[in-house]
């Protein structure tokens, strides 16, 4: 009956499998949907299904008639957990206990002012950095004058010097060698493919000395001089 | 339907496990309340709270699912005073090893698989009485006092008959499905074996009863 069932719809054994867990509940939706439709097309299936459906209240009925288990169970589990050795809780889970408890002991009310002062408190911190922020990019004269006691402040603690790179010098030549002098490129390339490069913590008299050194060095430096 | 997962929960007390549909918002709400045993706390937050040493969510766990546990590993050992210590045992691994439960499948899934194997390890220490009972609950009674005659034309009846004359293996994967509600992914993981052999496993149980059945004068036109 099953070959000539299965000669007649192809996939219906794939179907019949499924019974089971249909009547149980227990498929997915997509699985369930397939069933369904299946039974409403086959009468053949629909009957197995009431064949199903027979043995699923027999097996319940059955397990239900098995009783339960005596308080004995229960004691012994017990008796066995308190002869236990004390377990020692991880750091993490009782941190995150200690945060769930104290949560769970606020009213609802309290947790909601809470989250409003919280929500106002980021509103206003927002609100400042942009104040922050919008103030600089707007203000030339205001950074313009920063600028210039920055430079009177700093003028003996750096210098600044403008440098052609060698035509054949790579990109790793060129970290190398900024980075043995602890120099940085601060501005360009300007016309002529010229660097402004800045050499902190230096005198003048010092950056000439380096530039000079730095001059020796054909296979990185084109050119190079003081700035203004 | 008779099998809807929340009717047949209702119907025997056991929380229906709906943990895996918790919403955070849901979880969060039980995680606040005072634990006790009348509040569906979901099997997931009682098993954290093991964890950490909590002895009330350890009786809240077993007061909900002990008698489950205990008929699965009943219809496996098939003694009561066998099966009530394995239930102990199986309850404690659950208070050792909660620190270790990953939730990657129901509570319910994780304790049926406990079970079975201490089930099977009970079993292993005693094949002869489990192959004498075996043998005898296949040999069928041919003293049937009228009454009982009367009673097996019970269908009903006589189709329990035939569930308990099953193969051990027959049994469980019949009660796993339709007693324990378990998918065909969940009784893949407690019994050990690929979906598609869960499937092969619970038609050939159903094949059995049926032939069982038909031993017995009832026909129900499958298989």
């Amino acid at each position: 009956m099953m070959m000539v069932a299965e000669e007649r719809a192809p996939g219906r054994r794939d179907i019949e499998d499924l019974l089971p867990w249909h009547a149980a509940g227990t498929l997915n939706h997509r699985d369930a949907v397939r069933v369904e439709e299946a039974l409403a097309r086959d009468p053949d299936l629909a009957h197995h299904f009431e064949v199903v459906r027979e043995e699923l209240a027999a097996t319940i009925n059955l397990n239900e008639t098995l009783g339960a288990p005596s308080a004995r169970a229960m004691e012994k589990l017990f008796t066995a957990i308190d002869a236990e050795p004390p377990r020692a809780r991880s750091v993490g889970s009782a941190f995150t206990q200690q945060i769930i408890d104290f949560f769970s002991r606020l009213t609802p009310r309290t947790v909601a002012w809470a989250a409003a002062a919280a929500a106002l408190a980021i509103v206003v911190q927002a609100g400042m950095l942009a104040n922050v922020y919008l103030g600089q990019g707007n203000s030339f004269e205001v950074a313009g004058v920063q600028q210039a006691q920055r430079g009177a402040l700093g003028e003996a603690s750096r210098a600044d010097a403008l440098i052609r790179f060698a035509p054949q010098a790579s990109a790793d030549d060129v970290t190398r060698f900024l980075e043995s002098y602890k120099a940085t490129v601060v501005d360009g390339p300007m016309q002529g493919g010229v660097y402004r490069l800045r050499i902190v913590n230096m005198s003048k008299d010092d950056l000439n000395r380096i530039i000079a050194q730095m001059q020796e060095n054909r296979a990185v430096v084109g050119f190079i001089g003081t700035a203004q | 339907m008779i099998g809807s997962k929340g009717r047949a929960s209702q119907a025997t007390g056991f929380a229906p496990n709906s943990s895996l549909n918790l919403t955070a918002a849901s979880r969060n709400q039980s995680m606040s309340r005072p634990l006790t045993a009348t509040q569906s706390t979901p099997d997931e937050v009682l098993i954290e709270r093991i964890a950490g040493g909590d002895r009330l969510a350890m009786q809240v766990l077993f007061a909900r699912h002990h008698v489950r546990v205990y008929r699965f590993v009943l219809r496996l050992v098939r003694k009561p005073e066998v099966a009530e210590d394995l239930i102990s045992e199986v309850f404690l691994d659950v208070w050792r090893q909660a620190d270790r439960f990953e939730g990657r499948s129901a509570v319910t899934t994780w304790l049926l698989a406990i079970a079975r194997f201490k089930a099977l390890s009970a079993l292993r220490r005693r094949p002869d009485e489990e192959l004498d009972e075996d043998t005898a609950a296949a040999i069928e009674d041919p003293s049937d006092t009228p009454e009982v005659a009367i009673e097996k034309k019970d269908k009903g009846n006589v189709l329990r008959q035939c569930l308990d004359c099953l193969s051990p293996e027959h049994r469980e994967i019949i009660d796993l499905v339709y007693y324990h509600e378990k998918s065909v992914e969940e009784a893949a993981e407690i019994v050990g074996i690929p979906a598609n052999t869960v499937k092969t496993r619970m038609f050939y149980a159903r094949k059995k009863l049926g032939e069982l059945l038909k031993e017995r004068g009832i026909e129900r036109g499958w298989p």
